[in-house]
């Protein structure tokens, strides 16, 4: 049936070099709907892997995530374990990389983008900046590990949350350099004009109305940056974050865990008790992050829509 | 005659004070630029701290034996550091990550950019990029938990550890960037070249896979090699799924030690600060470091190269 149709086709089309006027288009549209077949099954399968990790990590958390779980401290036995230290920890940790990061990425994505001529340093920046996106996480824990540990040790008390805080905030910046220097691009040149015309140095002209309507952006990727950051755990581990901390926090020298390396904890150990409560864990760990992702994703919306 | 002239001081009000302007100016310009020398403060902090530990390490290793030996146990009494050990097991899991990640992300870049309608697309960009979001920590309590047991179900002599369910799900974890950046690559070529192809009597497949990919090839081939980049640094799926038995050869059914998972076991036990077993972290993590470097490079210089051609 599809033979014949393409040898119609194909006698119709042209009589010589039959061959190379062999149209053959049945078999071409099956082809055409495989390779779609394929490419949504691809999609399926990404999308069908993640609904199986959820589903379950639901499974095996949710049993064991109530508020006992939310406010113990770690320990030897299962069932009176709890994630209150590395919760704390966790909070400690973001609101320091944030504190820290925001100004610093924001100030260097201005300079490269509204500042800088193309000088030799400007361009030598840029070219590091994609390089060290390209680094892995690890890298920076060992970093971290012989600067804040070792080298400061004394001014950051060693493996503490300042140090864990810092070493993300190395990790992180490049993602915010990046976001920001697309944001602040994204700003009609015509604003800025408008702002030199009427006697205003860039400077004024970027704090006054470049930064506020680029503000979106801005906060897209440093709340994207500040999600990746929140699921590292292998920089943490390298810089020698604890595993068991029955306490939290009490300042920016002092011990700690985090989420991610206490579920990381309970993972590695063979009792099967401790696996479900790795996965109540993970429940909390993603609460966070689908959280941010959210409003991340909003502020997305909402700023390409007002545009 | 004397509403004629404002007194002074009022003028002066209404005068911006430029030479102030132009300070604050200067000021800022200093303050962010020495924000943006931070990232290559951190650069050199990196290679400044690999190089300096690696050196000391070598001052008691061998290179040769470095590269030789056919072991790795430096943690035990007869030490012997055969860095191709954990070199063949990072290779292993990235190559199982790439088979992986390469046909399911071209193939969902390719249904993103064009079979999916915009609003399928606008629902299904940010599922992936879900994905891409979830913690690796997470993604090994999976690998390990959830897809070992099930493989074993089917293959009955894999281990409890091994590269196979580790280099599955990290290759899962490295499709979104794949998909992405690819996706980046193929929306960008121009409608006039699919136009084109149509136009010859072309069908929707034969553009993408004559046209639209060889032209997208310089972003694919990029989107792939940061993959690779991404999966030989990759952590904790290989930590938490591949095991810590540092073995040679490329089985993917028991458990072997890649080069982060063993900066992972040091830096968990209590080894000493100078000690012989901590300063091999910093060569296994500059062994790491170059191997990410040269593919990063590589892939620059591929783009910049092969984009010259297409425009």
């Amino acid at each position: 049936m599809t033979i014949n149709t393409s040898q119609e086709l194909a006698s119709g089309d042209a009589a010589s070099g039959k061959e190379n006027f062999d149209q053959n288009l049945a078999g071409r549209y099956r082809a055409d709907s495989m390779f779609q077949a394929a490419a949504w099954g691809a999609v399926a399968i990404a999308i069908a892997v993640l609904v199986w990790l959820l589903v379950d990590v639901l499974i095996d958390g949710l049993p064991h995530l109530d508020l006992q779980f939310i406010t113990s401290f770690p320990s030897r036995r299962a069932e009176s374990a709890g994630i209150a230290a590395a919760l704390a920890g966790t909070l400690w940790v973001m609101a320091l990389v944030a504190l820290i990061s925001f100004p610093i990425g924001v100030g260097a994505g201005i300079y490269m983008e509204e500042f800088s001529k193309d000088s030799w340093f400007n361009r030598f920046i840029e070219v590091n900046i994609s390089n060290l996106a390209g680094v892995p996480s690890i890298i920076y824990g060992l970093l971290g590990l012989a600067a804040f540990v070792q080298l400061m040790g004394p001014l950051t008390g060693g493996r503490s949350v300042i140090s864990g805080a810092l070493t993300l905030v190395l990790l992180i910046l490049p993602i915010i350099i990046v976001a920001t220097r697309e944001a602040l691009r994204s700003v009609p040149d015509s604003i800025r004009q408008a702002g030199f015309a009427l006697g205003a140095t860039r400077w004024e002209v970027v704090w006054a109305h470049v930064l506020p309507s680029s503000l979106p952006g801005i906060l897209t990727g440093v709340i994207l940056a500040l999600s990746r950051a929140i699921g590292e755990t292998a920089p943490l581990i390298a810089i020698g974050a604890l595993t068991f901390v029955p306490f939290r926090p009490e300042g920016l020298r002092s011990p700690f865990t985090v989420l991610p390396i206490q579920v990381y904890n309970w993972v590695s150990r063979p009792q099967a008790e401790f696996h479900s409560i790795a996965a109540a864990a993970i429940i909390g760990l993603l609460i966070v992050l689908l959280g941010m992702n959210g409003i991340a994703i909003y502020l997305r919306n909402h700023f390409q829509k007002s545009r | 005659m004397t509403a004629e002239v404002p007194p002074q001081s009022s003028a002066s009000l209404w005068r911006p004070n430029r030479q102030r302007s132009k300070q604050i100016q200067n000021l800022v310009v200093v303050i962010t630029g020495a924000f943006a020398a931070i990232s290559i403060l951190t650069t050199l902090g990196i290679v400044a701290t690999l190089m300096f530990e690696t050196f000391e390490f070598f001052r008691e290793v061998p290179f040769w034996n470095f590269l030789t030996d056919r072991r790795w146990t430096p943690l035990f009494s007869s030490k012997q550091f055969g860095i191709f050990v954990l070199i063949s097991a990072t290779v292993l899991t990235s190559v199982i990550a790439i088979l992986v990640a390469l046909p399911l992300g071209l193939l969902a870049a390719i249904c993103l950019s064009e079979y999916a309608q915009p609003k399928t697309r606008r629902i299904l960009k940010p599922v992936l990029e879900i994905l891409a979001g979830i913690p690796s920590v997470v993604f090994g309590y999976f690998a390990l938990l959830t897809v070992t047991p099930f493989l074993q179900s089917f293959i009955p002599n894999l281990q409890g550890f091994n590269a196979l369910s580790a280099g599955l799900i990290l290759g899962i974890s490295i499709t979104p960037l794949v998909a992405s950046l690819s996706e980046d690559a193929i929306y960008s070529v121009p409608q006039s070249l699919r136009d084109g192809s149509y136009a010859l009597g072309a069908t929707r497949r034969e553009t993408i896979t004559a046209v639209v990919l060889p032209a997208a090839l310089s972003g694919i081939v990029a989107s792939l090699i940061l993959a690779v980049s991404r999966a030989i640094g990759e952590t904790m799926i290989v930590t938490l799924a591949a095991g810590q038995n540092p073995t040679l050869g490329l089985n993917p059914f028991v458990p072997v030690m890649t080069m982060t998972a063993y900066i992972v076991q040091v830096s968990l036990g209590d080894t000493p600060v100078g000690s012989l077993a901590f300063k091999t972290i910093f060569a296994v993590g500059m062994t790491l470091f170059l191997m990410t470097l040269v593919l990063n490079l590589f892939s620059f210089w591929f783009v910049r190269r092969f984009r010259e051609k297409y425009e």
